[in-house]
């Protein structure tokens, strides 16, 4: 039997769109951050319009992942769920909790946004790579 | 929930590929629902009923309920 599946091959397209603007986005997001330092000396109106670029790649990014999801099979699709549970519930639970720590002067350096966002990518790659393996 | 899949498949020398292709999920959906580890959903169920030309009842059958 040879069947040629349309559906994998939307689904390495979508993973494929998903990936390129995924790193539009980081790196729009890096020229936001650090090109008012390094590129054009804090000037205000390059800064919005650089941050305009980032939100707009940012949407196209989202839209982009929300595609690839429902491209995504029924057992992908429940493994993604349970990763993104994972991750919306350490981030809702720990990210207060970091901040609280920060306030009662505990830690030895300043909680930043990076650090919730550091800790949500690492729990959902840990529980993306377990749903995985559970059904590999 | 126990299964045929891999006894249909065997018959009509397919690979889980080619079923997966056919039934356009990918390769470990197919192997995860042969060793029981994965429950397609109703529609699943009946795409691959559909692909294998019986019903679901000759595909699936319920694991027997514990002893209570």
């Amino acid at each position: 039997m040879t069947i040629r599946s349309g559906w994998a091959a939307a689904q390495a397209r979508n993973t494929v769109y998903l990936a390129l603007w995924t790193g539009a986005w980081l790196v729009t997001l890096a020229v936001a951050s650090l090109g008012p330092a390094l590129l054009w000396d804090g000037h205000g109106a390059i800064t919005l319009v650089a941050l305009g670029v980032n939100l707009a790649v940012g949407a196209g990014m989202v839209l982009a992942n929300k595609r690839h999801l429902l491209g995504l099979d029924e057992l992908h699709r429940a493994v993604q769920l349970e990763a993104m549970a994972w991750t919306l519930g350490i981030g809702l639970v720990g990210g207060p909790a970091w901040q609280a720590l920060e306030t009662a002067k505990l830690l030895p350096f300043d909680a930043e946004i990076g650090h919730l966002m550091m800790g949500m990518a690492l729990t959902y790659l840990v529980a993306l790579a377990v749903g995985l393996r559970r059904f590999a | 929930m126990k299964n045929r899949l891999k006894v249909l498949r065997a018959e009509r020398d397919w690979s889980q590929a080619d079923l997966a292709a056919a039934l356009e999920v990918s390769r470990q959906t197919v192997n995860a629902i042969e060793t029981g580890r994965f429950d397609p959903s109703l529609p699943l169920a009946f795409r691959i009923a559909r692909v294998f030309g019986c019903t679901i009842e000759a595909i699936f059958q319920e694991d027997p309920a514990p002893p209570s």
